[in-house]
This record gives C-alpha cells, structure tokens and sequence, in this order.
C-alpha cells in the first residue's frame, strides 16, 4: 500500500501552528526515518525531518510570578507507531497496531523550561490552545497527547545547558512532573558524586517512580532519514494558510484580554475562564443572557465557585452542566434585581440541577420571592424585639453580638425570604 | 485458422468482437501452449482453471464494448492480484496472497482481461537476466540456455513463446526495454507517473513504472491505453490528460525531428550494435524524421547515480519483509535474531547486495556524499533531456549494449550484469518514456532493439516512431518450439 498526505491533517497541523504563533512553511517535506521495530510495519516510520510544516513559535505561561514565554522549535507531522504493550504478557511484548499509520503532531518545545511547575503550566497551555483549535482533545489517559520529556541540570549560573537525557512517552501531567523531578535529581547526583551524564533514552517506571536507561547514544539507532520518494513535498500557498487563519476561533491569550477590557474582570479571573474553551463558552453566554444590567462579579462567582463545585463533585465537563447558562443567568439576575437572596438563590441552584429547571418557576412555585417591602418587615421586627425583650435591653446595653440573634431570629420568621439588608437596615434603627 | 496464440492482441480482440473466436477457445490455447512450455519456467503461480472459468463466464455474458474482451493476459508477478499468490521472484514472499489488487491489473480487468498467471522475474525485479529470481532461470524462447532479460524475464519469454498475447512488466532500469530487446518483442516504458504504481511491490518507489510489454508496437498502445490512468491512492500518479493511444497511432512521423546522443557510443560496445543503431537512423530517415545529433554529457554518470539512489530506496522498501506480518517467518531466539534469520533466509544475494549498498549510502556521514551527491546528479541528467527536447521530438539509442547472453555467463559479475542497462537506467533517472523494438539480430541470430525515448507524457510520437519504424525493419521472430516435448 502506497501513503497519501492526509488533507484534513496537514489542516489541522496549519491551525496549530497558527495557534502557537508559528511560522507556516510553504514547502514541507515527508522523510523515512528507518528503524526496525515490531511497532514498524513498513520498517520505517514517515516522519518529517528537515522541512516541517510549521517553524518557530512561541506560547505564553501564566506563572504566579508573572507571564513566561516558552519558545516553540517546530511542529511536524508524522505516522504514530504501533503501541508496544510490556505488561500483559510476563514473557512477550504484545504490540497494538491499531494507532499504527495515523498522522500524528509532533510539538518540539525549545529548552525554556525551568521546573516541573512549568512543564505543568506548558502542557496545559498546549492543550488548551489545541482545544480551542479542535486540533487535540488533549486526552492524555487515550495516548492522544503524549510526551517525550527532556531534562538536564546545571551548576546554578552556569549559561550552558547539561547534558540531556530523554523520558520517552510520559502519558500524564502527573507522572511528568514526578519523572522530572525524579531525573533532575538523579543527575544531580551524578554530578555531585563527579560522574558524567550520558544522553540517553530513558523510561518513567510509574509504579517505582523512577526512570530507567532504554538506550544509551552509543546504541542511538542510524535512522537513515531521506526524503520518502512515495509522497511528493508538500506545498502550501498564502492563501490556503489566510484561509485556514481566518477560521481560526479567538484563543484563550485573547480572549483573557477581551474579558478583562470588556467585562473588567481581573487577570486571575480571567486566567480561569479561558482555560477551558467550555467554560469560556458558558461564561459568555451566562454574560449576555444577563442582559444589560449584569453583575460580572456574581457571574464569576456562581461559575467559578457554585457550577465548578458541582461539577467537581459530580465529575461532569462544562458541556454537560446540568444547569444551563441561560438558567443560572436568570438566577443571578434574581439575585442582582432582589428579588431572592444569595442564600435562597443556594436553595434554588440545587433544586434547578433536577433537569435545568427555570429559576423563575421555582420561585413562584415555592414562594420564595424575597420579602422586601419595608412595612412588613418592620412589623415583623416589632414582634420579635417584643418577644425578646430581655435581649434587646442587653443589646442596648453593649452586648452587641445579640445583634446576629435578631438577625436569625427575623430570617427564620421570614422563611428566610426576607431581604437581609433591609433587616439589618431596620434592625439598626430599632434597637 | 492460424493458431490462435500467434495472433496479435490486436487480431485477437478483432476476432473477439467479430465472434469468430470465444474468450474460452483463446483461453484454453494459451493455457494448452503454456502448460506445453514449462521448460520455460515463466510462470510462477498458474491461474489456469480460473482463467477458463472466467472465460466461459465472460462468453455467457460477453462485452464487446470493452478495451481487452474476454482476453486471457499473464502478468509479471510483482503486481499484487486479489487473493492470488504473489511472490516477486523472492523466497521471503513465496505464501504471500495479497488482498488487494493493484490499480494497473485492475484496469486491465476492468476492461475485460482476465489473469492467466504470474509471471517469472528477477526478486523484486533486481536483475537483468531473470537469474536471482527464487524460483529460477526463465529461458528465452529464442534459444536454449539463453536469458531471457530481466527483471521481466517470465514476461519476455512468455510472450515471445506466444503463452499470452501481451502482458505487462515493470521497469526501474530497463526491465521492461531490455527484456523486450533480448526477445524480439516490444516493450514500453512509460513516463514516471503514468500508470499507478499502487499495488506494484516497490523496489525503487521514484524509478518503477509499470509498462505494456507486446509482440507489436499497435499492441502496446491498445494496453497502454488501459493501464494508463491518474490513481489517487498513489501520491506521484499524475493528473494529466491521456491520449486514445491505440486510435492516435500513425504512422505518419515526417518532419520529427529525433536526435542521436554521442554519449551513447560507450566504449567496447559490439559493432552490431553500433550498425543497427546506424540502420536505424536511416530507417527513421526513410519514415520522414529529420536526424539531428545532440549531447547528453551525463550520460556515464546514470549508471552510477542509479545504483545509488535504487538500492537506498530499495534498502527502504524491503525492510518492512521482516517476518512479522506476513510472509517467510524464520523461527529465532528474538526479535532481533527473528528479523535476522527471516532476511538471510528469504532475500536472495542479489536483494542482500542493494540492500547493503542502500543501508550504507543512506548512513550519518555517507549520506552527503552518496546519496544527496546522486540526487545532483539526477537533476543533472534530467537537465540533459530538458535541453536536448529544445532541439529534438524523441531520440534514438540501442536498447542494450548486447544481445542476450547465456544463463550463468554474467551471474558471477554484477558490474557487468549491471553495465547492460547501461541506455536504459538515463531514461528512469529522468522518468521519461521509451520504448524498444526489435530492430535486427546478431551474428547468432539473437534479436536486438531500439530504443526511442521521449518527452515526459509524449507516449504517443514514442508510440508514433516506433509504429513506423516497425513497419520498415520489418522483424519477425523465428520460434521453434524447441523447448516443447
């Protein structure tokens, strides 16, 4: 069988690249990297070596300390091997082909990375990015985003990078971080103990959290690489690259801008909302079904506190809410126009989950309109401080913590419907 | 009625249609003729009974409109046909039944061809004599003990023994032109890019081009025109307009102007060569051509640049016969010792030698000097070509520097096997089309050819010349038989 250039994936890698704010080589070419290998039907792997697809880039970190710029060496395209399986069998390694021959990205990061706080940070970003793009779900439990990690150490000001040594196919977050930390003191050690590093291909063990020799560079494989005579290079105009450009969404580096001009919400709220491309989804639409007089701190905090703390619990993506953001925008304008309180609009929230019920109808249904006409409320003030009068007179006499006891004592003869700061207003005035 | 198998494809088909002859009759002469002439050793996989069942299924229900009608065609066995062995001449495919087919034979059955086996070649069309071939030496109908070229060494012989009436080879270097010319027949290259290269077992993935191989020229232009087609499942098919080949032939070439390349007249070569090349420059004056010597100054470097760039494809393309799909599997300690004994045991010295000139001119630190220097070389030598089409519509060149030679007389020297596609191998480098035809016989009565190359998709003045040329050499193949009990 003869390889053909996938359209929809050299698409993909383009959009990518746009995404990573990369240059976009007009002519590619696809190479054979030669080795042998049960995971290798064809005997080589096409890959590309020379001419990728897309050049240099760069991605931005949203660190505590500030934002870092991480460089991007290139992305190319290639055919994913077979996955070799060492854990099935005790004295065989099985190898699943099923993947075998499907185009792959491969992101090569430059040396920027500092600490696994980063490689944290980068990852995330990467996925994020991508997942704007619907270029890589990001799924890294299905292998459809892996990494080879790279570390090396250095003396402290030294300006010379250590020798490198690579941590093949870490597939989580998790491991990469516990990998690296593994490997940088590993190395560490080496040093201090007047060894060399050899570059080398290592292994992450996950369940003895440590990372094992593969293959040293002597051991290196001579991958032969020329240009694959099957597949001519790859020629991509201008305009193929304007038109992709232009289907390209807002990215989150973007889009974190506009929310804070547009909304004025701060950097750090921001940062959250548009990390998932999901979650900015549903935060401008809860935005503009809220209308003209919206709350963007209500907003951010039902999204960022209530709706995350139940999807946490309930493990549920965004997409899947079980409120919708047209609904929980109702709820926060009921808060906004007082009609309930924040602490009724609890009571409501919980019960909305049980099929995105419409707030509105939940509160006539259970009558839990706020209560905030004045002359009601100060009657039912008079009767509780008349009832209590013993506690008012110690109030009165400095006892100021009894304040909260008449506080309790309205909302609970309210059905906690009444609006609190109108009790407090009234209560001030009555004692 | 003459014997159906000395007939044209051209005859055959006109005697189809006019159903003066069924699907079934022709089938059972050419199984009946082949299964007389297995001293030949040109099949390797014999798709007889299927062939006459096919046949009499076509005549039951028959065609006309189509290209090939009920017409029973061997083909070289280095085209993968559905749920039919297909073994490349190697060891390391000998149970290898493909299920898929390739798109050259497709278009062949498509039109109406029906398959009447597989014919003998070099292993993985690596030769130029049909001796590294697993399953033996074919000999050439034209003489006993005589090669029949190669790597299409079964078509050849198969076709000049009349045990199918045309067929189809592939041609890296020469094997379609060369085997032609050590057969009397008729072999045709076509431009890189013409016919689809999917389903071919690859060899060298930037020179293989699958090609008609035919008693007459009229019959190559009939198959041409079926098996030329733009594939999307092969990324170098190219997307452009084909001619009717066998309805645009003529004969009337006056005023083409074909050019004569001194770089061809290499040193030691035969006089008879170099006579029939002089006659055929006056033939081709007679036809109406204008002849016009040109200079192709990198000629001698083809040869070489070829053996560098077609066994580092080649070291490439084999290695996925390694024992764990499919194919010859050597029992081994593990994996590595598994792949070892598979390859030592499956591939043949011919393979094993390019596959070690290709492993090592792809190598870190040879690769500048070898392969990318070779890569120049071949830009040059197309270059060549590009300038000399300025001046010239086609050229005219002997298809080989010999005729055939005896089976065992060169297996021991690869460079000089190799020096017999000396004019062949400029015209792959380039991807150009040409073709051979017979043009006269040596002091032994063997045939010897001629080639006429052409400008890339100018398929049909190469088929033009050719035609009328063929027309004033006038060659007929003598065939005794010998061979048959």
């Amino acid at each position: 069988m003869l390889p053909v250039i996938n359209e929809y994936c050299v698409k993909q890698a383009i959009k990518t690249g746009i995404g990573l704010k990369a240059k976009i080589n007009n002519k590619s070419v696809f190479d054979r990297k030669n080795y042998f290998y049960a995971d290798l039907p064809q005997g080589y792997q096409i890959s590309q070596y020379k001419y990728p697809i897309v050049g240099e880039g760069n991605v931005i970190l949203d660190m505590p300390e500030g934002q870092k710029q991480v460089g991007i060496e290139r992305l190319h395209l290639e055919q994913d091997a077979g996955k070799s399986i060492h854990d099935i069998d005790p004295s065989n390694t099985l190898v699943d082909l099923n993947r075998s021959g499907v185009a792959l990205m491969e992101i090569v990061s430059k040396p920027d990375l500092r600490s696994p706080d980063e490689v944290n940070a980068y990852i995330k970003k990467l996925r994020s990015i991508m997942r704007y793009l619907g270029t890589c779900d990001g799924n890294m439990q299905e292998g459809s985003l892996r990494a080879d990690v790279n570390v090396s150490v250095r003396i402290k000001g030294s300006t010379e990078l250590g020798t490198r040594c690579e941590i093949k196919n870490v597939n989580s977050i998790k491991f990469m971080q516990m990998a690296i930390i593994y490997e940088a003191n590993r190395q560490v050690d080496l040093i201090e103990e007047g060894e060399e590093i050899d570059q080398e291909t290592r292994l992450f063990d996950t369940k003895k959290n440590e990372t094992r020799s593969m293959r040293s560079k002597e051991d290196a494989h001579d991958y032969r690489y020329f240009p694959d005579p099957d597949l001519l290079p790859l020629e991509i105009t201008d305009e193929f690259i304007d038109q992709l450009k232009s289907e390209i969404p807002e990215l989150p580096d973007d889009k974190k801008k506009r929310f804070i001009d547009e909304f004025k919400i701060s950097p750090y709220e921001a940062t959250i909302l548009v990390s998932d491309i999901d979650t900015a989804k549903y935060f401008e639409e809860v935005v503009s079904k809220m209308g003209k007089n919206r709350d963007m701190k209500l907003a951010v905090n039902w999204i960022t506190v209530e709706l995350f703390a139940v999807l946490n619990n309930k493990n549920i993506e965004i997409a899947h809410s079980p409120i919708s953001a047209k609904n929980l925008a109702k709820l926060i304008n009921l808060i906004k126009n007082g009609t309930i309180s924040g602490k009724i609009a609890k009571t409501i929230f919980e019960l909305m989950m049980d099929g995105d019920i419409d707030p509105q109808i939940i509160v006539v249904e259970k009558g839990l309109k706020q209560q905030s006409d004045p002359k009601a409320l100060e009657s039912l003030i008079d009767k509780i401080i008349n009832d209590n009068r013993e506690k008012a007179i110690e109030y009165k006499q400095g006892k100021e913590k009894l304040f909260g006891f008449f506080v309790g004592q309205a909302m609970k003869a309210s059905g906690g419907k009444a609006n609190p700061q109108l009790i407090n207003e009234i209560l001030k005035k009555k004692l | 009625m003459t014997d159906i198998t000395s007939l044209s494809l051209f005859e055959l088909i006109k005697n189809i249609k006019e159903k003066k002859i069924s699907s079934n009759e022709a089938a059972k002469s050419f199984v009946d003729r082949s299964q007389k002439s297995k001293k030949l050793n040109a099949y390797v996989t014999e798709n007889f009974e299927n062939c006459l069942k096919l046949s009499k299924e076509f005549d039951n229900k028959p065609n006309y409109d189509l290209k090939l009608p009920g017409i029973p065609i061997a083909v070289k066995d280095l085209f993968c046909t559905n749920e039919v062995r297909t073994t490349a001449g190697s060891n390391i495919l000998n149970n290898f039944v493909p299920s898929y087919e390739s798109t050259v034979t497709q278009n062949i059955w498509n039109e109406g061809g029906i398959l009447l086996g597989k014919l003998n070649c070099d292993e993985f069309a690596m030769g130029s004599s049909n001796e590294t071939s697993f399953f033996g030496n074919v000999q050439n109908p034209i003489a006993k003990d005589l090669v029949p070229g190669g790597s299409s060494g079964g078509s050849s012989s198969a076709l000049a023994a009349n045990l199918t009436p045309v067929t189809i080879g592939t041609d890296t270097g020469g094997s379609i032109r060369q085997p032609a010319s050590f057969t009397g027949t008729v072999g045709l290259k076509p431009t890189y890019g013409s016919c689809s290269r999917y389903g071919i077992v690859a060899f060298a993935s930037s020179l293989d081009q699958a090609g008609p191989m035919s008693k007459d020229v009229k019959d190559s232009s009939i198959l041409l025109e079926v098996i030329s087609s733009f594939d999307k499942k092969d990324s170098t098919s190219i997307d452009f307009k084909r001619n009717n080949y066998s309805s645009e032939l003529t004969r009337n070439i006056k005023g083409i102007k074909i050019g004569i390349p001194k770089e061809y007249r290499v040193d030691k070569m035969p006089d008879e060569i170099e006579n029939l090349w002089k006659k055929g420059i006056e033939y081709a004056k007679d036809c109406g051509a204008e002849i016009i010597d040109i200079s192709l100054p990198h000629t001698s470097y083809a040869l070489p640049t070829y053996y560098i760039v077609a066994p580092a494809e080649a070291s490439s393309n084999l290695a996925r016969y390694d024992g764990v799909k499919y194919g010859l599997r050597s029992s081994g300690e593990s994996l590595i010792d598994m792949y070892e004994k598979t390859r030592s045991e499956g591939f043949g010295e011919e393979v094993k030698r390019r596959i070690m000139i290709g492993t090592y001119v792809l190598s870190s630190g040879y690769y500048d000097a070898y392969y990318l220097k070779a890569q120049k070389v071949r830009q040059l030598i197309k270059k060549d070509f590009d300038e000399a089409y300025n001046k010239v519509d086609a050229i005219l060149t002997p298809s080989t520097p010999s005729s055939a030679f005896k089976i065992g007389e060169k297996s021991n020297d690869p460079v000089s096997m190799y020096l017999n596609d000396i004019f062949t191998v400029p015209v792959n480098l380039a991807g150009l089309p040409g073709i051979s035809i017979p043009a006269g016989r040596d002091k032994n009565n063997y045939p010897l050819g001629l080639q006429i190359i052409g400008k890339p998709f100018d398929e049909q003045t190469v088929l033009n010349i050719a035609y009328s040329m063929e027309e004033k050499i006038n060659y007929k193949n003598n065939i005794t038989d010998w061979w048959m009990e």
